[in-house]
Formats: C-alpha cells, structure tokens, sequence
C-alpha cells in the first residue's frame, strides 16, 4: 500500500496532531510513518527509548526481536520495563508496554535470537532496521543481512560513557548509497582484546540518550525529512559532553559491496568474530569441587583472567593473569599439577582454556564453573559479587 | 602539539586521560609516541605487523585517516586526533 493511501482515525489525528502541524513534517510525514514497518533487533538498552519514540510517533509496524527475559539489573537503563515484568520475555514486557502507549500501532514480536538462517526471511518484511544489539556477531549479521537486502540500517552502540549513532545502507535523494558497517570496521575485534569484556558496564542514562537518536534518525529516514546521518558517524562521549560527527565513506575494499564483492551470502558471524565454540570439551570443576580440592592438600594453581580493577573489588586469591595477555603469561602456567582457572561468570576463563590448550597443549586445564560468582554463592557467600 | 583523544575503552592504558598532546608530525609518529609513553595501548592500536588494526578508526579533524593520507598523515599544531574503536555494548561475562 502507498503512503498516500494511508487515512488516520479521528483519534490518531489528534493523537498526532504536534507532528502534523510542523510544516517540514505535516500529515504526509505522518503517513509515511503509519505506512512503514520498521524491526528493532534488540530490546534492551537502545531498544528501550527507541521502541518507546517509534511506537509513539506512530510507526505503523514494529517488529521486536529478543530471547532475553528482563532481569532486575536491567532497570537501571531498560526503561520500557517495570518490576513487574521481571522473568518475563523483553518481546512480551515490550509489546504490552508499547500497546498501551500507542494502541493504533501493530507490534509483531520475535521471541528468537536473530541468525544467519532467519536473518534474511525475518528482515525483509520491513522497511528499516534499526541495530540495539549488544555484540559484534549479530552487528555484522545485521548489517550483512540489510546490504543484502537493500534495507537501511539505523545503527547505534554504548560503551560506558561513550555512544555512537550512524545509518548504513541508506540511499539518498540522489540515488547515492551509502557507507555500511563493514566500510567503516571491516573486521571485528578478537575476542579478549577488546577491553569490553573486562569492563563492561554502561551509565543507564546513556542508552537512553543515543536510542533516542536512534529513533530520531529512523524517523527521518522513513520519512525523508532532514539528512540521516548516512556518511557520517556520530559520537558522544557523556563525561566531558563532547561530541563528534565524522565522515565516513564506503571503501573499495568492502568485502559485501565493494568494487570485488566476496560476501554474496550470509556467513557464520560467530567463526568471523572469533567466537565459535569449539566442539570439544572443556574440562570443568563446580564451586564446591574446587573448595573439596583446596582443602584435600593437592598442589594446584588457581589463575584468574579477570582485569586488575576486577580483582581488586574481590577475588579469591588466585593468580591474576588478564584474558588479553594470557598467552603472554603461558609459561607462569603448570603443566605438572591441576591448574584452574576462572573469571567472573565462566566465559572469560573458557576462552583462555580454549586459547592455552589450542595453542600450547595443556591437558590439566580446569575451567571454574560459573566463574568466582558461582564460588561466592556456594563457597564464600561472605564475599561481595559486583 | 597536535592533540590525540583517547576512547573510554583504551583511557585505562593511559592513565584515564582522555585528552594528550603528543608532539608527532604524521599519525605513525603520533601513535608510536603514544605507544612508547604508554605500552599497553600498543597492542590495541597495532596488530603483530605493526600496521593500525581494523577495528580502530583514526580521524584528523573529522575526517578518516584512510581518506587522507593514512598513518603517514601530517598533522599540524592544532590537529585533533580522534582514536575510535568498535564498540558493541557491555554485556559480556
């Protein structure tokens, strides 16, 4: 169905009437807005404030995708839920929050982590993505899947302080394309490299500021009013107010679409990011094993690949070796007694048992289950998780 | 002295400052002062072979090093150097 033949209720017209009455906006906008079917992919902390501004300016057909459940630490940035909607799938908490907000709109859900086999059945019923995700895998997912598709991709990322907003894949009035994510990060970051993993954390506030830019810029794009920032990349740092926007150009050497493609399809994203899990297992000691093993009397070495700030809010006396530098630290590591490793929750440690084993051939690695929280809870409950 | 200005991800190598003046006439001299004064970032900045990694976007003013003259860029006294890495969200365990 065109824009044009869009008609608004008379509720709808009131209930859009601050729009309507903007002479650069005015009723067409509008019904370019009630026309579009936009996906957010992610509903947490960019999702929130962007889900909750597209749904009220009145986007005719949001999809939400998410297989996360809302958890009590997300409410200090995911803004959509509530407390009584803790333990309930994000899909189902947002869409029940965004029908009461705007009950003109459609909102399908999708209670499902977005994959290379789904990505493309899923995006092309829409007009728009915009990108909320919270790793690099499914970010070059959804960037592929939008080139691939010829849908513009609204993009935003946090970190700590520090946001960044731009749309990829976006054609202009003159018919020019765009820069996609690949133009401007051709390759992701290895795994453990990236502080990211160490640090992590985010200011609550801070989604809520670059989602809600996120939502600004899918509005223009869906409705051409103003110039997306499409070429441009937008960054915030919240500390010292400053903000940036700089230019970025598509490149050559693209592999998606370049001037040589060599991506014509969808690839396995977690082998490119580094992240594949191996097929082989790992060996691994519960809490309470653990504790069994320090009080037995037999030698082991206990290593810790968390980051020093980590350690220093608590530990458990092991030998602080970060994840980045853990090949570097190999030989410290015994290869004659049991050698366990852990870091917070277990995912860290995992990778550096992964890492030592595949390229020194320890045997004798033991991956502390469920990291130094598990320890806490049943071991050392006296200790502070953070 | 043109200035270089560290992201929150990497300001832990330089002692959370944010802001440097770093006395390089290129990029490459620029990042390798940087590098020299604070080690740690090095491996954040360069891969094994010393080239700048792909992950990180350098900008002069607003503009990427790759649209000018990549690490061999001149800079000049009021120069801003923008280092900015990918960045995903923190949710990682």
């Amino acid at each position: 169905m065109s824009y044009k033949d869009i008609n608004f209720s008379k509720e709808e017209l009131a209930r859009y009437n601050r729009h309507i009455i903007i002479p650069e906006f005015g009723i067409e906008a509008q019904k370019k807005l009630k026309a579009a079917k936009v996906l957010m992919v992610g509903c947490g902390g960019l999702g929130s404030p962007a889900l909750l501004y597209l749904a009220a300016a009145g986007i005719g057909e949001i999809g939400i995708m998410d297989f996360d459940v809302v958890d009590d630490s997300n409410l200090h940035r995911q803004v959509l839920f509530g407390r009584e909607d803790v333990g309930v799938p994000k899909v189902e908490a947002a869409k029940r929050r965004l029908a009461s907000l705007n009950p003109h709109i459609n909102i399908k859900t999708y209670n499902l982590q977005l994959t290379s086999k789904n990505a493309l059945e899923i995006i092309k019923n829409y007009d728009a993505v915009a990108d909320g995700t919270d790793n690099f895998p499914t970010r070059y997912l959804v960037n592929d899947a939008c080139v691939l598709l010829g849908k513009p991709n609204i993009y935003a990322s946090v970190f700590q302080f520090e946001g960044q907003v731009s749309v990829f894949n976006f054609t202009n009035r003159n018919g020019e394309l765009g820069p996609n994510y690949r133009d401007l990060y051709p390759t992701p970051p290895p795994p453990g490299l990236v502080p990211n993993c160490a640090e992590g954390g985010v200011l609550g506030v801070l989604p809520g500021i670059i989602g809600s830019l996120q939502a600004c810029e899918t509005i223009k794009v869906i409705t051409g009013v103003g110039e997306p920032l499409s070429g441009r990349l937008f960054t915030f740092d919240a500390l010292s107010f400053e903000s940036r926007t700089f230019n970025i150009k598509r490149r050559p050497n693209n592999a998606l679409n370049g001037a040589s493609p060599s991506i014509t399809a969808l690839i396995d994203y977690e082998q490119f990011c580094g992240v594949k899990i191996s097929s082989l297992p790992i060996k691994e000691i519960t809490a309470t094993e653990f504790y069994n093993l320090q009080i037995s009397g037999e030698k082991f070495q206990l290593i810790d690949v968390r980051e020093a700030d980590e350690y220093e809010k608590v530990n458990i006396e092991g030998e602080l070796m970060p994840l980045a530098a853990i090949t570097a630290n190999a030989e410290k590591i015994r290869k004659d007694i049991k050698v366990v490793i852990h870091c917070k929750m277990g995912g860290r440690s995992a990778k550096a048992i992964r890492e030592l084993e595949e390229k020194y051939g320890f045997t004798n690695l033991y991956n502390l289950k469920g990291g130094i929280f598990a320890f806490i809870d049943d071991v050392q409950p006296q200790l502070n998780k953070y | 002295m043109p200035t270089i200005i560290i992201p929150t991800p990497l300001r832990k190598f330089t002692n959370n400052i944010a802001k440097l003046q770093v006395n390089g006439g290129t990029i490459e001299e620029s990042l390798q002062l940087l590098s020299t004064d604070f080690p740690e970032i090095k491996k954040h900045l360069f891969d094994d072979q010393g080239q700048i990694r792909t992950f990180v976007n350098i900008f002069v003013g607003d503009d990427d090093i790759r649209d000018l003259q990549n690490e061999k860029t001149i800079l000049q006294n009021e120069s801003f150097v923008s280092i900015v890495p990918a960045i995903a969200g923190g949710i990682i365990f």
